[in-house]
């Protein structure tokens, strides 16, 4: 079988090319910790209330400029811990995210940003994300979750 | 023995010919109702259409979904096979034949059964049916049937194949043969995960035997066929690229072991790649997520090869016709064949698909796409473009090939319309699906204007431009039903071949190793067992209690 | 359609000497918009 030279080269060029995009993501994820989100940290569906981190959900100091948010999760509403589910988080602030969902499969995005991991009955999905620009985030479902599905949201406001 | 009328056109045998047409009927039919469901979509997105109070948007969204991405893809694929195979062995024994129709009456049923419970609104899961959200039994079983009947159809494939290698010793296999080879066992080997999963877990479930369902375990056997589910969508495009296109443009196959070794590389490793869907969910190692990332790399190898041997077939022929310069082969393509503009059109589409699709996969780049209207866009450049333009392009010649008809100029001249239909349509839909995404617009989403906030509003622009491509769409789907409509019943009669390209008369021979089903069989087998044992024995391991069902619509 | 005619030099062209040189600048354009679709969203990723 014989190719051609400057298939060769090809291949050989695009291969390095992908090999390049691995190192890129690979470096990132394990030496940086830039992992996609994920833990494999378990819960009752059927008991999320009562587990601790989702008797009171909301936003939480945690420490010098850090947050924790919890976020629970159900057909059709992000249960952020406020009323108007209107979540307000200082400018600069690193902020751990935990969410679960009591039902069925939920989206957790927040539009604009790089918080945007599924959530899934039994699991507790977490994710650390920075907010450095001030302005209006909104939280979106997108995963379908039934037909309330488009109405599901909450707004995140980063302010200085 | 070969007579000579046979032997100067090469045709589908009759009898076999009904079996494909059955198949397309049903994938025109298919193809009809899921793009009127797409403009109705396209329409309710922009806010002011509302769809009528009886039907939703999300049991739209299903029939759409299940339609065109199950329902039209398979039929027609398998039709196709069935013909390639057919017209490159010498035919199917009556038992043979007999079993496609099995298959087909069985794949028949269970659409109709997932129908029925979609439009009584019992089935509004799309078209992946995550659990715990529960449909209707017979949505699952008539999915189940699909599945099974689509088996019958894979086994008189590769069945054919061997039967073909048993009475012609020492002979190389056909080239199509060979590819559809591959693609029916991908396909064998892929549906095991759902099938299992479907009846296993899901079927027992839905009919109340069985109180909750383990979520990630049936997510993961989703994906598990999910990811080779599209290349079965791909590879007979990549078949009539490689093996059928250089005949329609005069020239020869570049290179017949290249192409092999292509199939052979996608067999192997368009399987081991789920993961690649489920990067954002909880529950999975990051390691094997990673893992599975490099897997999928690996399997955009083949791809590259494609597109050289693509532009190659292209300019050997253009020089071959006296071309000059870089790019002068370009000029000497047949342009307004229609049988060569739709499906070279839907390789150009094919390369912001196949760029999205690297980036889709890049690990934490997911996070930026991942259920965004991204994704939408870019299958409608793979799937509903790149794929659907080469099977519309495999329309013009294979349907008055089966029914003893021929293309006439006028129908050449709507096919083109068609191309540029569907390609304009497209470029502003699925660009505009692409931009809305990276600014985080959700997929799977009716209109909403969510709090209000300026970022969720910034996307209606979007989505009117995508109502604009989609209702270009529209039209470019009724000039297609138009022009099926015309080679199945009305076009005037006449023998249209079935073209097959051939080797170069001085191509070196192929290995025989690509032949060696054994070894690239026991890779893949070696490969998924490498892939997903540990990380599924994990999730079975560490699993929450199970999830009750729930009817959200 | 007629079929084209081989001269005696593309009989006895060898695989190896095909002037392919229009396909290789296609396929390195090709490369380079997959690399730049995927820094351009990388950036982007690195930005949020
Ligand atoms: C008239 C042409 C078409 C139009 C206007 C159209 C429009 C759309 C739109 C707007 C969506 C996204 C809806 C949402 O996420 O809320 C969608 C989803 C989808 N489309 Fe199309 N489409 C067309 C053709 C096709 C074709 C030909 C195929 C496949 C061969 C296809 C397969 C799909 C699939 C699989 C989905 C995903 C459904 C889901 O998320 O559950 N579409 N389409
Ligand atoms: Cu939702
Ligand atoms: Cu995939």
């Amino acid at each position: 079988m014989n190719m051609h030279k400057y298939e060769k080269v090809w291949i050989l060029i695009g291969s390095a090319t992908l090999l390049f995009f691995l190192i890129v993501v690979g470096v990132s994820a394990f030496y940086m910790g830039n992992q996609p989100p994920s833990c494999a940290v378990t819960l009752d569906p059927e008991k999320v209330r009562e587990h601790q981190l989702f008797k009171e959900p909301g936003l939480t100091e945690i420490g010098d400029n850090e947050y924790q948010l919890t976020v629970v999760a159900s057909a059709f509403d992000y249960d952020v811990g406020t009323d108007d589910k209107v979540v307000q988080i200082p400018v600069g602030a690193t902020v751990h995210i935990s969410a679960t969902t009591t039902d069925v499969i939920h989206g957790f995005e927040i539009a604009g940003t790089n918080a945007n991991m599924m959530l899934e009955p039994g699991y507790i999905s977490t994710y650390t994300n920075t907010f450095d620009k001030p302005g209006t985030y909104t939280l979106v479902c997108n995963e379908y979750c039934g037909v309330g599905h488009h109405l599901m949201y909450a707004t995140i406001e980063v302010v200085e | 023995m070969k007579t000579a009328a046979q032997s100067l056109l090469k045709k589908v045998p009759a009898k076999d010919a009904k079996l494909v047409m059955a198949h397309m009927y049903v994938a025109f039919a298919a193809l009809a109702i899921g793009a009127t469901m797409g403009l109705l979509q396209v329409l309710e997105r922009t806010g002011s259409f509302q769809l009528p109070s009886w039907l939703g948007y999300y049991q739209v969204l299903t029939v759409h979904g299940v339609i065109l991405g199950l329902v039209l893809t398979t039929f027609f694929i398998i039709g196709f096979m069935f013909a390639a195979q057919s017209v490159t062995t010498g035919g199917y024994s009556n038992k043979e034949r007999t079993a496609g129709w099995i298959g087909f009456i069985m794949m028949l049923v269970g659409t109709i059964a997932a129908a029925i419970m979609i439009l009584l609104n019992e089935a509004t899961v799309l078209y992946t049916f995550y659990v715990p959200l529960q449909a209707h039994a017979v949505f699952y079983i008539g999915l189940a049937l699909v599945i099974a009947g689509s088996w019958f159809a894979v086994w008189v494939i590769v069945l054919r194949h061997f039967r073909f290698r048993k009475e012609n010793p020492g002979v190389r296999t056909p080239l199509l043969s060979y590819m559809a080879t591959v693609n029916s066992l991908m396909w064998q080997i892929a549906t095991i995960g759902v099938a299992y999963s479907t009846i296993v877990h899901i079927i027992p479930w839905s009919l109340g035997l069985t109180e909750t369902v383990d979520v990630l375990l049936t997510r993961t056997l989703f994906w598990y066929f999910g990811h080779p589910l599209v290349y079965f969508w791909l590879l007979p495009a990549y078949m009539m690229w490689y093996a059928i296109l250089p005949k329609i443009i005069g020239g020869k196959i570049f290179s017949d072991s290249l192409a092999r070794l292509a199939f052979a590389l996608f067999l192997i490793f368009s399987i081991p790649v789920g993961f690649h869907h489920q990067l954002t969910e909880p529950g999975i190692d990051p390691f094997w997520k990673y893992l599975q990332v490099v897997l999928t790399m690996v399997v955009v190898v083949p791809s590259l090869m494609t597109a050289f041997t693509l532009f190659a077939t292209f300019e050997q022929r253009g020089r071959e016709l006296g071309a000059k310069g870089l790019f002068g082969w370009l000029k000497k393509m047949p342009w307004n064949d229609a049988r060569f503009l739709a499906p070279f059109v839907g390789m150009l589409f094919f390369i912001p698909g196949g760029a999205g699709g690297i980036v889709n996969t890049s690990h934490q780049l997911n996070q930026v796409v991942h259920n965004t209207l991204w994704v939408t866009g870019h299958f409608h450049l793979t799937v509903a473009t790149a794929v659907m333009l080469t099977f519309f392009g495999i329309t013009y010649w294979l349907v008055p090939s089966l029914t003893g008809r021929v293309l006439t100029p006028v129908m050449n001249r709507m096919g083109i319309l068609q191309t540029i239909l569907w390609g304009t349509g497209m470029l502003i839909m699925s660009g505009a699906m692409h931009w809305q995404g990276l600014l985080g617009g959700p997929r799977r989403s009716a209109y909403s204007e969510y709090a209000g906030n300026a970022d969720t509003l910034a996307w209606g622009p979007y989505q009117i431009a995508q109502a604009i491509g989609g209702s270009i769409l529209f039209l470019g789907m009724i000039v297609m039903i138009i022009i099926f409509i015309n080679l199945a019943f009305f076009a005037p009669k006449g023998e249209t071949e079935f073209p097959v390209a051939e080797d170069h008369p001085n191509a070196a021979p192929t290995p025989a190793i690509f032949e060696n089903w054994k070894l690239w069989i026991g890779i893949t087998a070696a490969l998924i067992l490498f892939a997903y044992t540990i990380p599924i024995i994990d999730i079975i391991q560490n699993a929450p209690p199970g999830a009750k069902g729930f009817k959200l619509w | 359609m007629a079929k084209p005619e081989r001269t005696e030099e593309q009989v006895t062209q060898q695989h190896e000497e095909h002037d392919l040189k229009g396909t290789f600048v296609s396929v390195m354009i090709l490369g380079a918009f997959l690399l730049v679709s995927w820094l351009g969203v990388w950036s982007l990723y690195l930005a949020r």
